[in-house]
C-alpha cells in the first residue's frame, strides 16, 4: 500500500520560499511524475516526501498515517538517486542486501531477496562487482534493486536516467515501466525531460516556481493545458504562441497551436512565410517558419515533405485544435 | 590549449627538483655521516665527506649511557595516544561541519586553525602552570592531552576535507535504507573515509613525535620522548657531535622508516582535494 497525500506541504529555505504550499493526492499503484523547468521545486518536493528535508509546513500522510515528523527510513519509502548513490566499498550483493542488513533480517532471507531482485533487474552474474565496474546502466539497476528489496510502500525516482546517454536512457525508462507493471507499487518519479514524464506517467504534476500549475493524465495534459506555462512545457517541439491580431480574431490573448496542428502547403492557407530552418528527421520534418509579424512558426510536417531553405509556404491551423489563453495567461474554454 | 612542457624545461625543472631535495635532505644526511665519525672526524675541518674512519662506538655508548628504551616507549605511547583521541573527537567533529553545517561552519574551522597560528611560547606559562597544579607535569598523560590539543585542528581540518569529498547522496541513501546514525558513520563514512583517515593518522603521529617545545618544557626524566633523549645529549655534552649524531640518528630512525613505508598515503592525504 502506497497512497501519498500531501496537505499544504511549504518549504522555507533560509527566509526564501520555496514551495509555498501544496496540496496533493497520489493514490496507491499510481506512476506520477513531477514535471518541470530547473529550480521549480520538484525534487525539493520529492525529498520531502522521502524526509530528507524537514517540511515548514503542512502535512505528509503516507497511506493515511501522519508521516511529517517521521524519519526517512520509518516512512516505508525507497528512493532512487540521480546519481546513483551506490556505496562504493561494497559489492553489489552488499549493496542491495544493505537496508535488509538494516533492518535486522536474518541472512538466508537477506541471499533469497537480493538474488531475486538480483534475477528481476538481470544482475545475477554481477553480484560480486563493486559498482566502479559496472556500466552507468548496471549501476542504475543496482540502485533500483536496493529499493525493490525492501519492499517499499512507494518508489521515489530522483531524475534517475540524467546520468545516462540516450539509447540507454530509452532502454531504462520501458524497464522502469515494465518493473511498474510488475510491481504495481506507487512510483513517484521527477524529472525535467517531458518525453520521460509523458511516456511513464498515469499522471503528470506540471510544477513552476514551487506551484503545481496543473495535475492530469499525459493526454490531459497535451489536448487541454489549463495555463500558458502547461502549454508551453508539455509537448515537443513546442506548442507555437501567437499575441496580437491573430489572437484578438479569436477573442484571446493569445492563441496556441501545436506544430503537428498546422497543415502545410505550397499553393494556399491562412498564414504564409518562408522557411528559415528544416531539420528532417526522416518521419517528420520540422519547419522553422518566418512568418512575417506573427513571428516564428514550427510545424511538423511528414517527411516526404521536401522543401528549403527560403522557400514560401503556405500555414493552416487545425480550428478544433488552438487553446485560447486570457489575459491572465489560464485556458479560455 | 595546454602548453607542452618541452624537454629542455623538463630537464632544468628536474635538475631544480633534485637540487632542492638534496639541500633539503643534506643535514639529515650529515647526521647520519657523522653519527658514523669520531669525536676528532666530526669537528674536522675541512669536513670528511664519506672517507674518515666508520666506527660505531658512537651508538654503543648512547645506547649505553640513557635509557633509549624508556625515551622511545615514551614517543610511541605520546604520539600514538594523542593521534587516537584526537580521530576519536575530531570524527564527529568533522562529520557534523561537513553534513551540517551551520552558518558559523566556516568561522570554526577558521578558528580552530587560527590556533596553530599562534606563537606556542605564548602560552607556556600558564599552560606550566596548570601541569604543575594537576600534577601533570612529566607524566605521559600530560604529554597525550597537551599534544592532542595541538593537532586536533590539523586532523580536523584535514577529516573535514575528506568528509567533503564524500556525496551526500550516499549518506542520504543510508538514511532511507534504515542507517542511524551510528550505522551510517560505521558501515559507509569510514569505511569510505578510511584512505583519509589513514594518512591523517600517519602525518599525525609524524607531527606529534617530531614535536619538541611542549615536550622538552613539560618533561624531566620519566615521560621524556625521543626529541628529549636528543637534547639530553646535548645540553650538558657540549660539543660532542658525533655522540649527539648517534643520539638524533636513533630518534629520528623509527619515524623516517615509517614515513618510507607510507609514504603514498602521506602524499595522498597532503594532495587530496587539491585536484579532482
Amino acid at each position: 500500500m502506497g497512497s501519498i497525500l500531501l496537505k499544504n506541504v511549504s518549504k522555507v529555505f533560509g527566509g526564501h520560499q520555496v514551495i509555498p504550499g501544496i496540496d496533493l493526492s497520489i493514490d496507491d499503484g499510481e506512476f506520477v511524475v513531477f514535471v518541470g523547468p530547473s529550480g521549480c521545486g520538484k525534487s525539493t518536493l520529492l525529498r520531502l516526501i522521502a524526509g530528507l528535508e524537514d517540511v515548514s509546513g503542512g502535512e505528509i500522510l503516507i497511506d493515511g498515517r501522519n508521516a511529517t515528523e517521521l524519519p526517512p527510513a520509518k516512512r516505508g519509502l525507497a528512493m532512487v538517486f540521480q546519481s546513483y548513490a551506490l556505496y562504493p566499498h561494497m559489492t553489489v550483493r552488499n549493496n542491495i542486501g544493505f537496508p535488509l542488513k538494516m533492518a535486522g533480517e536474518s541472512k538466508e532471507t537477506i541471499d533469497k531477496k537480493v538474488r531475486e531482485a538480483a534475477r528481476i533487474l538481470n544482475l545475477t552474474n554481477y553480484l560480486d562487482r563493486r559498482p566502479g565496474q559496472l556500466s552507468g546502466g548496471q549501476r542504475q539497476r543496482v540502485a533500483i534493486g536496493r529499493a525493490i528489496v525492501r519492499q517499499p510502500g512507494a518508489f521515489l525516482f530522483d531524475e534517475p536516467l540524467s546520468n545516462l546517454d540516450a539509447a540507454l536512457r530509452g532502454t531504462m525508462r520501458i524497464e522502469i515501466s515494465e518493473l511498474h507493471q510488475q510491481l504495481k507499487t506507487t512510483m513517484v518519479y521527477v524529472t525535467h525531460d517531458q518525453v520521460e514524464a509523458m511516456t511513464m506517467a498515469d499522471k503528470i504534476v506540471v510544477l513552476n516556481i514551487g506551484r503545481i500549475e496543473q495535475v492530469g493524465s499525459p493526454l490531459e495534459l497535451y489536448r487541454s493545458p489549463q495555463n500558458l506555462f502547461v502549454a508551453g512545457f508539455i509537448g515537443s517541439p513546442r506548442m507555437n504562441l501567437l499575441t496580437g491580431e491573430e489572437a484578438a480574431k479569436r477573442q484571446a490573448t493569445t492563441v496556441g497551436v501545436r506544430p503537428e496542428h498546422v497543415a502545410l502547403s505550397r499553393s494556399d492557407g491562412e498564414w504564409t512565410g518562408t522557411v528559415s530552418v528544416s531539420e528532417h528527421l526522416g518521419s517528420d520534418t520540422l519547419l522553422h517558419i518566418d512568418a512575417g509579424k506573427l513571428g516564428q512558426i514550427t510545424v511538423r510536417a511528414d517527411g516526404e515533405f521536401d522543401v528549403r531553405h527560403g522557400e514560401r509556404v503556405y500555414m493552416t491551423p487545425d480550428p478544433q485544435r488552438i487553446h485560447r489563453f486570457d489575459a491572465n495567461g489560464q485556458a479560455i474554454r | 590549449m595546454a602548453r607542452s612542457v618541452t624537454r629542455r624545461r623538463k630537464i632544468t625543472f628536474t635538475i631544480i627538483a633534485w637540487v632542492v631535495a638534496l639541500l633539503i635532505f643534506f643535514p639529515i644526511l650529515w647526521t647520519v655521516l657523522t653519527s658514523f665519525k669520531t669525536e676528532g672526524d666530526a669537528v674536522a675541518v675541512p669536513p670528511h665527506f664519506l672517507f674518515f674512519h666508520w666506527t660505531t662506538e658512537n651508538y654503543a655508548e648512547v645506547w649505553s649511557r640513557s635509557n633509549y628504551v624508556l625515551y622511545f616507549w615514551n614517543s610511541v605511547v605520546i604520539s600514538i595516544g594523542s593521534t587516537i583521541i584526537g580521530l576519536i573527537i575530531a570524527i564527529p567533529a568533522a562529520w557534523a561541519m561537513a553534513f551540517s553545517p551551520t552558518k558559523r561552519t566556516k568561522d570554526v574551522l577558521m578558528w580552530m586553525l587560527s590556533t596553530k597560528m599562534m606563537p606556542a611560547v605564548g602560552v607556556l606559562v600558564p599552560i606550566y602552570l596548570i601541569f604543575k597544579n594537576t600534577g601533570l607535569l612529566d607524566t605521559r598523560t600530560g604529554l597525550v592531552i597537551i599534544m592532542t590539543l595541538i593537532n586536533l585542528p590539523i586532523i580536523v581540518w584535514m577529516l573535514f576535507t575528506y568528509f567533503k569529498e564524500i556525496p551526500n547522496d550516499i549518506l542520504e541513501a543510508a538514511r532511507m535504507d534504515g542507517a542511524t546514525l551510528g550505522k551510517e558513520l560505521l558501515y559507509i563514512l569510514t569505511p569510505m573515509a578510511i584512505p583519509g583517515i589513514a594518512s591523517t593518522l600517519l602525518l599525525n603521529i609524524i607531527l606529534a613525535w617530531n614535536e619538541a617545545f611542549w615536550t622538552l618544557n613539560l618533561t624531566a626524566s620519566n615521560a621524556g620522548p625521543l626529541t628529549a633523549f636528543i637534547a639530553s645529549f646535548s645540553a650538558p655534552e657540549g660539543l660532542f657531535y658525533a655522540k649527539l649524531s648517534a643520539a638524533s640518528t636513533m630518534a629520528i630512525a623509527p619515524i623516517l622508516i615509517m614515513g618510507w613505508f607510507s609514504q603514498k598515503q602521506l602524499v595522498r592525504g597532503l594532495t587530496f582535494g587539491a585536484v579532482k
